[in-house]
């Protein structure tokens, strides 16, 4: 009996020594993975390219806010998260950050004083930088940034998020593995320039990956089949990139570079965070690096080679097409509608006119899993940003004021069935809710 | 209370067309450019947006995007004998307004006139002796050639995305173009857009008659396009609102389409809306503009812009009448014949057919501005001056551009224009009409011109500018001459009824119904300061720093639509001025 009491005190004692090493020993911080020269100087413009590429600029901007001042509102499942102020100003900003600091940051997810930030900053695969990028990123925003005294709100996420240690034990999980970018050997260049691009900066994963029972990016890499296979981001599916229907693997690579620097190719356009993805970051890349986004993203794809391009080749009038053609009294209302509002420009194949009207026969967004894109796209319309290789601001209209939720549920459920799209049926509270969502 | 702002390099007067192809020529250059828009900004979404745009009533009928004539108007005589009256209800033309201007309303019908039209004058006298001209007929040859502009209308055609087939490449006559067509260097950007069964119906009478019929050239998109400053177009629709109305469908070429995105991602551009010029300034030596004096509608104060180079790129009456209001160049005086600014205006002849049929349906919804065949068989380049006692030439067009009820609605002579016989004649016609349009030359004579009102001002106080203007003998002949030829097609097309519209000789200017929009000179171009306003760069004779653009730099009307020729002068202008002018600014003549 007293054994079992000493084992058991000793066993607390332990306990509690463990929980608190594992809250107050500091984390052992990553350092460089690459030793570069003492007189390395990052090239003019590398460190604005790999911010563009990282698109820092989105997050730790507020709308009409100081670049990279901070202060912008992320809404995680767990609660509003609030970016922090990373220009270079000592008192609210990273001004007394050191390269170790910031590559720590990058690297670990962690601050100078050891708190832990939250995963909103993609650090799983931040992690992949290589030296060189974190030099001249660190260059940049100590040198080249204005510095802003901008004190951001303070992130307070409910119990038990708030308590940010155990944000350790979820980086055993997620961002755990050696930092630095492994190509994968037997590929060319071109292919693993395009995954350091996808995989590291680009954070490609954090909104196209699904995420597992821990909340982390399940794969961060192609070795993992659920890589890039579609997630979610506040209630918006963010598409699947490697399965046959999706863009990458069904568009040329010519294509998908150019939907990347231009928001917009021969098939489709991009809408909500992608557009502005291509508006902050991607249409800044040289044409030799999207064109390497959109190889590695072809390569890595899970459809047998082929068969996606010769279903394309071959010109198939669908029932849905002839219906709209025939445009009977008695047709449904979605069809109807579709008639009446979206034909003139996406024409009753459903396959739209060149980078002008986008095609909606197969179009990621229409069949998404969440239908609240496609939703808002109808209610409110979209704008493509302006690009120097697209300069014009293509904007639909939205049509909130013209169609009753009713309508636009029939509308979106037409979209979803028509052609060769099968997705499921949407409903007027599913288009309420999206409508709503605009009135706050 | 007047404020200056900041000095610009470049101050463009009027945002439309040329302005736009002025701002991004002379933008690529790195100077700062300033555009002065009079009216409001405008955009394909939300101003054009459908469904809101297909509103008859609001644009078709009531104009809604015209100027209004309590803002700005003319004042219209139709002899030197008469006094003026202010154009208070829009009917004859409509003035656009905001940024695009009328390039934003317009049908899109886009043409080069013919090799005769560039040297009217020098053409008619080597062909058929100078006493063919008539007593007071004012005609004379563009100062520059048709050569030298080709490159330049190539290149609008491109910018702006019209849709065609070409007739003649390099004197190569190809098959289904118009062979009757100055030779081009480029086939059109696009494919000719498909025709309504009015169009077709035309064009196979048109052959089987002898002519060569060809699809109507315009700038509708027949499918997407892309520009050389990556501006984009979708392909049409067909829905018949392109007249008087913005285009919903990002498919009829306009400064919106072509080229004003673009143009806002240079950092070097700036337009202003709401800012109506009221005059150019001009240094104590009369030789130079010091930059120009708006109003702005925004904070109701005069503002004086500084700028080394003035462009006046505003509608072509608009330019007249700043320079008249500046001083600039000497007003024209019908009596002396001296002076030039105002000098030569001219406007367009238009006559046809409108042909009834029990038994077809045309289905009027369906159309273009620029829809059906053209035929070229009458035009100026093919009439005999001599033989046929007048001077000019006519185009012939079917192609119905909508069948809007509130004012496209075709109707026989003996239906009564109201009541119930009204609505049975429409029952029993509407569908089943269509037209054949000549659409004729326009001379120069030395009583058409414009000056300064004596009696009447705007509501900035400025003189309103005074038309004085009446159809000439010359130009009924031709139109009757058309008649003549076009009365056996449409008889061998064998309609139920068929109903000739065409002036008849000691037909008065009438300003109600709508004609067209197509005004021009005032301030031409030609090689002779005594003649001209403007040299063959369209600068000012007698202030360097000042170009005008626009139809008012027309000798005479050609028999065309003359926005093709308005955007081949305004690239043949910008390349000159960045050439020749910026490395030197100097009278280039």
């Amino acid at each position: 009996m007293k054994k079992l009491v000493r084992v058991l005190g000793t066993l607390v004692v332990l306990g509690i020594v463990a929980l608190l090493a594992f809250i107050f020993v500091p984390v052992q911080r990553t350092g460089p993975v690459t030793q570069l020269a003492s007189d390395f100087k990052p090239a003019t413009g590398q460190g604005e390219y790999v911010m563009r590429a990282g698109d820092c600029l989105a997050c730790h901007t507020n709308e009409g806010g100081k670049p990279f001042a901070g202060g912008r509102a992320i809404q995680s499942p767990m609660g509003t998260i609030w970016t922090t102020n990373i220009t270079p100003d000592k008192e609210t900003g990273i001004g007394n950050w050191s390269l170790d600091d910031f590559r720590a940051a990058l690297y670990d997810g962690v601050t100078p004083n050891g708190t832990h930030l939250y995963p909103a900053m993609p650090y799983e695969n931040y992690r992949k930088l290589s030296e060189e990028d974190i030099v001249a990123l660190y260059d940049y925003f100590m040198h080249q940034v204005e510095p802003v005294s901008n004190k951001v709100e303070e992130t307070r996420l409910g119990f038990p998020f708030n308590m940010r240690f155990g944000l350790r034990a979820w980086n055993w999980l997620a961002a755990s593995y050696e930092a630095g970018f492994k190509p994968t050997t037997g590929q060319d260049e071109q292919f693993n320039r395009g995954k350091y691009l996808v995989e590291g900066a680009g954070h490609c994963a954090a909104c196209h990956s699904p995420r597992n029972l821990f909340m982390a990016q399940d794969g961060i890499d192609e070795t993992s089949k659920a890589f890039l296979t579609g997630g979610e981001i506040d209630g918006y599916t963010a598409p699947d990139l490697r399965g046959p229907a999706s863009g990458p693997q069904k568009w040329t690579t010519e294509q998908t570079a150019a939907y990347l620097a231009t928001a917009r190719n021969a098939h489709s356009a991009a809408t909500g965070e992608m557009m502005l993805v291509v508006r902050d970051s991607t249409q800044y890349l040289t044409r030799e690096d999207n064109l390497a986004i959109a190889t590695y993203l072809k390569k890595i794809g899970t459809a047998p080679a082929g068969n996606a391009s010769a279903a394309l080749a071959t010109p198939v009038v669908t029932e849905t097409e002839k219906m709209l053609t025939d445009a009977k009294a008695d047709m449904p209302l979605g069809p109807r509608l579709y008639l009446d509002n979206c034909a003139a420009c996406h024409i009753v194949s459903g396959k739209g006119a060149g980078e002008t009207f986008p095609e909606l026969d197969g179009n990621s967004l229409v069949t998404a899993k969440s239908s609240k894109g496609l939703i808002s796209v109808i209610l409110h319309g979209a704008e493509l940003p302006s690009t120097a290789d697209r300069p014009m601001k293509l904007r639909m209209q939205g049509y909130d004021k013209r169609l009753s939720d009713e309508e636009v549920a029939a509308l979106a459920t037409f979209l979803r069935e028509g052609w060769t799209n099968k997705a499921p049926a949407v409903s007027a509270a599913d288009v309420k809710a999206v409508r709503d969502l605009a009135q706050h | 209370m007047t404020r200056t702002e900041k000095k610009k390099d470049v101050v463009l007067v009027g945002f439309g067309w040329t302005g736009a192809i002025m701002g991004i020529e002379l933008a690529q250059e790195g100077l700062e450019i300033l555009a002065l828009e009079r009216g409001h900004d405008q955009a394909t979404v939300p101003d054009f947006q459908y469904p809101n745009m297909i509103d008859e009533l609001k644009y078709g009928i009531r104009y809604g995007m015209m100027e209004k004539p309590a803002n700005t108007t003319v004042s219209i005589r139709r002899s030197l004998e008469e006094t003026a009256l202010p154009y208070r209800s829009l009917g004859t033309f409509l003035l656009g307004t905001g940024v695009g201007g009328a390039g934003t309303h317009w049908n899109g019908l886009n043409w080069r006139p013919m090799l005769s039209e560039y040297r009217l004058k020098s053409y008619t006298e080597e062909k058929f002796g100078a006493d063919v001209i008539p007593e007071g007929m004012q005609i004379q040859d563009y100062p520059m050639t048709y050569e030298e502009l080709e490159p330049h209308f190539d290149r609008f055609e491109k910018v702006a995305g019209i849709s065609g087939q070409a007739g003649n490449v390099n004197g190569k006559i190809i098959e289904g173009g118009n062979p009757f067509e100055a030779p081009r260097s480029n086939d059109y950007p696009m494919p000719p857009m498909p025709s309504t069964w009015d169009g077709v119906k035309f064009r196979d009478a048109a052959k089987a008659n002898g002519c060569h019929p060809f699809p109507s050239p315009g700038g509708i998109a027949s499918k997407d396009y892309v520009n050389e400053y990556n501006m984009q177009m979708g392909p049409c629709n067909h829905c018949g609102f392109c007249e008087r109305y913005g285009c919903y469908n990002y498919s009829k070429s306009s400064p919106q389409t072509a080229i004003i995105d673009a143009l806002k991602r240079k950092k070097n551009f700036e337009y202003r809306v709401n800012a109506e010029v009221l005059r150019i300034e001009m240094a104590p030596d009369r030789k130079t503009a010091t930059g120009v004096t708006y109003f702005d509608h925004k904070t109701g104060e005069e503002v004086f812009q500084p700028a080394d180079l003035v462009i006046l790129s505003a509608f072509a009456l608009n330019n007249v009448h700043l320079m008249l209001l500046s001083g600039i160049g000497q007003p024209y005086d019908p009596n002396t014949g001296e002076g030039v600014v105002g000098r030569n205006y001219a406007y367009q002849m238009l006559g046809g057919y409108t042909m009834f049929f029990k038994d077809e349906n045309f289905n009027p919804f369906i159309g273009t501005g620029a829809n059906g065949y053209c035929i070229d068989d009458f035009g100026i380049d093919n009439i005999d001056f001599g033989k046929e006692g007048f001077i000019g030439g006519a185009y012939w067009r079917a192609g119905q551009t909508n069948g809007q009820p509130g004012h496209t609605m075709p109707l026989p002579a003996d239906v009564p224009s109201w009541g119930a016989g009204w609505k049975k004649g429409i029952g029993e016609w509407y569908g089943h009409a269509m037209s054949i349009g000549a659409h004729g030359s326009l001379m120069s004579y030395r009583d058409n011109y414009l000056d300064l009102d004596p009696t009447y001002t705007d509501r900035h106080g400025r003189p309103m500018m005074r038309m004085t203007f009446n159809w000439k003998d010359n130009d009924i002949k031709m139109i009757n001459f058309m008649q003549t030829k076009m009365k056996p097609i449409v008889e061998s097309m064998n309609p139920t009824i068929a109903q000739a519209g065409f002036k008849k000789e000691g037909a008065m200017f009438d300003v109600r119904p709508y004609q067209t929009t197509h005004n021009t000179g005032g301030t031409v171009t030609g090689s002779d300061p005594k003649t001209s306003v403007l040299n063959r760069y369209l600068q000012s004779w007698d202030a360097h720093n000042v170009f005008v653009m626009g139809a008012n730099t027309f000798p005479q009307n050609t028999q065309y639509n003359p926005t093709g020729m308005v955007g081949a002068l305004a690239y043949w202008a910008a390349h000159h001025i960045r050439k020749d002018y910026l490395p030197n600014p100097r009278p280039l003549v």
